[in-house]
């Protein structure tokens, strides 16, 4: 038997309470809760994180980065969307 | 630990003629040179020329191969260090090779090569490492050595690759080159130790010097006009300084730590240049270097030979810990129906 039975799992590490997991890897286990045990001792042997998570890579959805322009595009000429596009007085406060 | 330049101009190059097959290619060949002349990091999705890609490969695994490898001279003193303190200390520095090793084979991942091939050439001795693992560490100096020489010059080596246009690799360096410092400043305090003991030690510390100079090195790889992808790798923002300019700068930044020591550089032609404000240094012997490359250097055989053991060794470990996931799975099944 060789590894290819070993799925690769994406690694997240929230570095301390108060902030997302971030992305910061991968690694191959025979299942998630081995993924987690490597991932501890890959990924955090300097107490880089308090919280991981594993998700098999084979779950995840990533968009394609050649619709790069179609997906995220659109958004530029939208500048209604940004506070600095309304006028209002300067002696006009806290708004 | 340590990417090398490893590639001589003799060798068979796995570098592709820059043909363009379509206009269209030609186009994006373009937009992908406008994206990194513009200091954008390229993504493992996003398009790329195949030689940028192979280069990457090539590059990233045999890197990883190095940290791998580069767990045996080291580990081969884990059991004999002389105090606790030292122990644990070279117990997390080889700890941390093998991790190196697991973010390197992680980001080659990347670009749609398995683990498992890039294993597969490590034992099968296809794949290259870098030629520093194929020297032997007979005496406990040695570590000191290995700590201040091979990973001083890892990290001149390994800084600039941290700004490497390929995203995924640019940050594994990252985290290595936060780690690798520790293992230099380990390797350093080891050698001031010896320096400063009894004229044995101070002995055994100068041995060590005299056998790792040199090839510390050979580990920035040939000399410019003999380095084979130096301009195309520069172009594409894989590799930013030369081969022989990071020579020059490990020269120039370790000399002064040999004398803080109270040790000599076993280079009789070594000066320092006051007009240039750098050091001069001997000719290298890179018949040493192309023999170790062809598999020829002291311990290339017992290298692979461990790998290969370590392998084989671990078959019932990697078949055992897929069962027990399937028996898990089973159980789990089992409890929710």
């Amino acid at each position: 038997m060789d590894r290819k039975d070993w799925p690769l799992f994406e690694i997240f590490i929230r570095p301390k309470n108060g902030l997302s997991h971030k992305h910061v890897g991968s690694l191959h286990a025979a299942d998630a809760r081995m993924a987690l045990d490597n991932a501890r001792d890959v990924y955090t042997r300097r107490g880089e994180g308090v919280s991981i998570w594993a998700v098999p890579a084979s779950s995840i959805a990533a968009s394609d980065p050649s619709e790069k322009a179609s997906l995220f595009d659109p958004a530029d000429d939208k500048v209604y969307r940004h506070p600095t596009f309304y006028d209002i007085p300067a002696d006009v406060k806290n708004i | 630990m340590y990417t090398q330049g490893l590639d001589a101009k003799t060798e068979q190059s796995a570098q592709p003629s820059p043909r363009l097959v379509t206009e269209q290619d030609a186009a994006l060949q373009g937009r992908f040179q406008e994206r990194v002349d513009a200091e954008e990091k390229i993504e493992p999705r996003d398009w790329m020329p195949e030689g940028y890609r192979r280069t990457l490969v090539r590059q990233i695994s045999q890197h990883a191969h190095s940290e791998i490898v580069g767990m045996l001279p080291e580990g081969n003193w884990v059991t004999r260090a002389p105090t606790l303190r030292r122990k644990v200390a070279l117990l997390a520095k080889v700890q941390d090779e093998g991790g190196h090793g697991l973010y390197l084979y992680s980001a080659a991942e990347t670009l749609g090569v398995s683990r498992d091939e890039l294993v597969g050439q490590l034992l099968s001795g296809k794949a290259k490492y870098s030629s520093i693992f194929n020297y032997p560490t007979p005496t406990w100096a040695d570590i000191g050595a290995i700590g201040w020489l091979v990973d001083g010059a890892a990290i001149m080596n390994q800084v600039p690759l941290c700004r490497c246009s390929y995203g995924p690799y640019a940050r594994a360096m990252v985290r290595i080159c936060r780690e690798e410092s520790f293992h230099q400043r380990q390797g350093y305090e080891l050698m001031l130790a010896l320096a400063q003991g009894t004229a044995d030690q101070k002995r055994m510390a100068q041995d060590a010097l005299n056998r790792w100079w040199w090839p510390s090195l050979m580990m920035f790889g040939p000399s410019d006009d003999q380095s084979a992808h130096s301009a195309q790798n520069m172009a594409w923002k894989i590799k930013r300084f030369s081969n022989d300019e990071l020579r020059q700068r490990f020269v120039d930044a370790t000399v002064p730590q040999a004398e803080f020591l109270g040790l000599t550089i076993p280079d009789p032609e070594l000066r320092f240049n006051a007009e240039t404000g750098r050091y001069e240094f001997g000719a290298i012997d890179w018949t040493e270097f192309n023999e170790i490359l062809k598999g020829n250097g002291p311990c290339n055989r017992e290298r692979i030979e461990a790998r290969r053991k370590a392998w084989d060794d671990g078959a019932w470990v990697r078949e055992a810990a897929v069962a027990h996931a399937a028996k898990r799975k089973q159980r789990a099944l089992k409890k929710a129906g």
